[in-house]
């Protein structure tokens, strides 16, 4: 009797279209493109801003005003808090988790711990930022 | 006992006949209470003797009968009837080559088993022999839910990672490492740190995290993962503010 074990392909262009989890996980993991978009329009705010003309910085700014971006900085902002924040938040427990001598501390208190801590930081920069 | 008809689309392949695998479908009455292991001892019992599939204790302590149902990895023995539609697809674990039909070859993974040394590694002698290792509740702790892997690779077939990257060291061998660094009475932590830093390591997971939520035992092989990556970067770092110091 002969050995002949069968390797089963892979389609490694569409494996993540196999299952719900895979494609949750492309989706949390495609942030890359909007990470990378937001770098350059920084880079774009900076040389108006550098440039020392108050013409370019502003018409950066207005330019921000656009409604085309304005609701793509909606879509960003919701994107962002739905599989990022919400996905790292809820691995946090994960990667650190917590014992207070023989008991591990609930997963769930150190996400709503992380939610606080976020509530918290948004306030201070609200407030530092002169919104209230 | 109430019965009910199942069709089972059981994936088969000899290596002696068929150049690929194929699909027979069996009728099968199943009881109420039937996991889909009873449903495959029923047809290799009763229908065709020639299926092959791995299975010992029928209890979810063995491991051996890791198989896709539905596309789902699973442990046949814990996977019921019940909860499944009348017509259900048994595979071989997905990410491993077909030996036959439902059997698949494992040797990689016990390969890279060996490489991380899942066992109490001492540089100090061992206590005497009137003497005990001591460990206190709140240690055991720490990793005793590592050692409930029974090495069924439910994870390896979950994982994306593995299925396309076969250097991966992968979810299940990096869990039972990650149980022997954090277990006081092991000094090995140092010996395993190069296949675990390196990048077919810890490095080479980018946390799908489906190897968690498959798991038959609850063991969370992405956590220890993460904690690995955590602890690997904080060591980095030491060594980097501090060259040559203790880490």
């Amino acid at each position: 009797m002969s050995r002949r074990p069968y390797v089963r392909p892979v389609a490694r262009a569409t494996w993540y279209m196999r299952q719900p989890r895979y494609r949750i996980y492309m989706l949390r993991e495609v942030n890359c493109i909007l990470v990378a978009f937001y770098c350059a329009l920084m880079l774009a705010a900076l040389a108006a801003l550098a440039s020392g003309q108050p013409g370019r910085w502003n018409e950066f700014l207005s330019g921000q005003q656009h409604t085309a971006w304005m609701v793509f900085h909606a879509f960003s902002l919701v994107y962002f808090f739905v599989f990022q924040t919400m996905a790292w938040f809820q691995l946090a427990p994960k990667a650190m988790p917590l014992q207070v001598g023989e008991t591990l501390v609930p997963a769930a208190a150190i996400v709503a711990a992380h939610y606080l801590a976020w509530i918290v930081l948004t306030l201070i920069v609200f407030w530092l930022t002169g919104v209230f | 006992m109430t019965t009910r008809q199942i069709e089972l689309e059981v994936m088969r392949y000899d290596p002696e006949q068929d150049e690929a695998p194929r699909f027979q479908h069996y009728s099968v009455p199943c009881q109420n209470d039937w996991a889909i292991l009873d449903a495959l001892n029923y047809v290799k019992e009763n229908i065709d003797t020639t299926l092959s599939y791995r299975w010992s204790c029928h209890m979810m302590v063995c491991g051996s009968c890791g198989m896709m149902v539905n596309g789902e990895p699973s442990l046949t023995c814990k996977t019921f009837i019940r909860d499944l539609p009348d017509r259900v697809r048994v595979e071989p674990l997905a990410n491993f080559p077909i030996e036959r039909d439902l059997v698949v070859v494992l040797d990689d993974v016990m390969e890279k088993l060996q490489r991380a040394q899942p066992y109490v590694i001492r540089k100090d002698a061992p206590p005497a022999a009137t003497d005990e290792y001591q460990q206190s509740p709140s240690v055991l702790k720490k990793f005793k839910q590592y050692t409930m892997c029974i090495n069924c690779m439910a994870c390896y077939a979950a994982c994306p990672q593995y299925a396309l990257d076969k250097e991966f060291i992968g979810p299940a061998v990096l869990a039972l490492a990650h149980r022997y660094n954090l277990d006081s009475r092991d000094q090995g932590r140092e010996q395993r740190l190069d296949i675990l830093a390196d990048h077919d390591g810890v490095w080479n997971c980018s946390f799908v995290g489906a190897c968690s939520e498959v798991c038959p035992k609850h063991v969370d092989p992405a956590a220890a993962i993460q904690q690995m990556k955590l602890e690997g970067s904080i060591e980095w770092l030491k060594r980097k503010l501090h060259p040559g110091g203790r880490s």
